[in-house]
């Protein structure tokens, strides 16, 4: 789809009608003085210059591939084999606008079909829809989501729900996008500091949803089909967070009875990238897919019988309603979304088992090795609590300070949790994928040991 | 444009009709043709109390989503539940099967400030 700038005419036709001399003029609010400020840059380098430059930076970097990486909370480092960039960077899938016109966009179209089919599998939901900016704001959505299937915020339900369980221990970055996003609605977020099956038993009449993270921030794995039968006796909602590769060995939310799920899906076949872009991923069952934010593409057929893809259930309240809409979303991540594509039709079903029995293994043997090191519990293992590829460990000394003592020889230990919560300085967030290699899970025990001592 | 003689209207387009005691409520034959291809309905639940001018609904057609408004206040007694799987209904028999709720009215003169069928006529021919 092309692209055409205003021209030199055009621009002056503008101006002429809102009656100002220049493109400068309209940002003479702006203090003279911030205006167009004279910039202390340093001489141009060519481009040789500039690659030493920017090379010599770089270097200075902590990579996941160059060291013993055990850093998870939120963004995961897992294999991405080559298929996923050498497709993904074809220039049929370079742009990531809108494909409103289905006659120009039959690969970005089934490119979204097919992640929506492969991503409703993996989750366990009956749709998925083309994906939201990254796991946080799914999180949030799926929320307001059931607020508007709970009829509450249409206005036509006779009861008025408002309120959202929501467990306690889930990323605190995750809790701080879903308060912006309730504070524009009258919504009322209840945390629980309890495990997923306790806090949907206080599931009440004013309750249209719980949430639960599976696993939560701390790596545990909670009981989601007690949280969903407790949540549907109160009449609420079950919204689940979950970790796709986890959902590639264990049942899904959705087999579980989760209404909702989210998800952030960069660990699909997308890197880490300092933090983003990420993969929102959110799903339901089909009963609600009226109130499903985003967009959605669907199968359809051609004047001539021919199988092609459009954009499905677009008469929505995001474009036509704005005013009454609990989510004006109506965009999607379309390259993260590729990727994610790409990586789940590269691995199959069978690849998605692999990659997640190997992150539970080396997960679960490193916690045992950890485990057995003086002065160090792992207090997932001690309650035979059921985790994933993520523990906390209790560190005999501040677990800030060990992480930085290993990071400079190499070993990015974990996630210490004084970072979200001041009081925790003894606890290091470990997350194991299937990257680390037995070498390195037991350089980390010998390094924890050491930087103990 | 079929107009129904036993039915008051409101000027955007909702019908009322007196059943005994109950008032059904659809939409007129006028605002499906206008809307086009229903595709999609939500109504309120049961036992919802609504004042007059209330969202008692949402109807959505391949061209448009409208919001449906209470011709008169009371209890939401009945709701089509054909609609769910038939909203096609709407657009074959508006008067008829495709009658959206029932309410059982609590304030009777409400009515009598309803348009009459040759008042809801003039306006929707106006349009």
């Amino acid at each position: 789809m092309p692209y055409i700038a205003a021209t030199d005419n055009e621009r002056k036709a503008m101006l002429e009608r809102i009656g100002a001399a220049s493109v400068e003029e309209l940002f003479s609010v702006i203090p003279a003085s911030a205006r167009f400020p004279k910039l202390k840059l340093p001489l141009p380098l060519s481009e040789m210059e500039a690659m030493r430059e920017i090379e010599s930076l770089a270097a200075k970097n902590l990579c996941a591939s160059t060291s013993a990486w055990f850093l998870g909370a939120g963004a995961y480092y897992h294999f991405i084999p080559a298929v996923v960039d050498a497709l993904s960077s074809r220039g049929e899938f370079l742009t990531a606008y809108t494909p409103y016109q289905p006659e120009v966009s039959q690969g970005t179209l089934q490119a979204i079909f097919e992640y929506q089919s492969m991503a409703s599998a993996l989750l366990g939901v009956e749709v998925v829809n083309a994906s939201h900016y990254d796991g946080a704001t799914a999180l949030a959505e799926a929320v307001l989501m059931a607020y508007n299937a709970s009829g509450a915020a249409t206005g036509l339900a006779s009861g008025g729900r408002d309120k959202a369980i929501v467990c306690a221990d889930l990323d605190p970055e995750y809790k701080d996008v879903m308060r912006s996003y309730a504070s524009a609605f009258p919504i009322r977020l209840e945390f629980l500091d309890l495990p997923p099956e306790a806090a949907a038993i206080r599931s009440d009449d004013s309750t249209f949803c719980v949430v639960v993270p599976y696993p939560s921030f701390s790596g545990t794995l909670g009981d989601i089909a007690a949280a969903a039968t407790s949540a549907h006796a109160a009449g609420a909602f079950l919204v689940v967070h979950t970790d796709p590769i986890m959902c590639g060995l264990l049942k899904s939310p959705g087999e579980m009875g989760a209404d909702i799920v989210a998800a952030e899906g960069q660990a699909l076949g997308n890197p880490m990238s300092f933090g983003g872009p990420f993969l929102g991923m959110l799903g339901s069952s089909a009963k609600l897919v009226r109130k499903m934010p985003g967009r959605l593409v669907g199968e359809a057929k051609d004047a001539q019988g021919r199988r092609g893809f459009v954009l499905t259930l677009t008469a929505r309240e995001q474009h036509i309603r704005r005013e009454k809409a609990v989510s004006n979303i109506c965009s999607n991540q379309g390259l993260a979304m590729l990727r994610a594509c790409i990586y789940l039709a590269a691995m199959g079903r069978s690849g998605m088992r692999k990659v997640a029995e190997l992150c539970w293994s080396k997960a679960h043997y490193a916690a045992g090795l950890i485990a057995a090191l003086p002065g160090f519990a792992v207090p997932a293992l001690g309650s035979k609590q059921e985790f994933f590829k993520e523990f906390v460990v209790l560190t005999p000394i501040p677990a800030a300070e060990i992480a930085d003592k290993l990071s400079r020889r190499g070993v990015v230990p974990g996630f210490p949790l004084s970072r979200y919560y001041p009081e925790r300085t003894h606890e290091l967030l470990v997350c194991v994928t299937e990257m680390c290699t037995k070498g390195q899970i037991e350089l980390l025990a010998r390094s924890l040991e050491e930087a103990a001592e | 444009m079929k107009i129904d003689p036993n039915c008051r209207y409101r000027s955007s387009h909702e019908y009322a009709r007196k059943d005994g005691a109950e008032i059904v409520v659809g939409i007129s034959d006028h605002a499906q043709e206008s809307l086009g291809d229903i595709v999609f309905v939500e109504l309120a639940e049961v036992g919802k109390t609504v004042a007059q001018g209330d969202a008692i609904g949402v109807v959505e057609s391949v061209k448009a989503a409208s919001d449906i408004y209470a011709p008169v206040s009371g209890t939401v007694v009945a709701a089509n539940g054909e609609l769910a799987g038939d909203p096609a209904l709407l657009n074959k028999d508006p008067y008829g099967r495709g009658w959206l709720v029932r309410i059982a009215p609590s304030k009777a003169a409400e009515w009598e400030g309803l348009l009459d069928p040759a008042a809801y006529e003039k306006e929707a021919a106006k349009e």
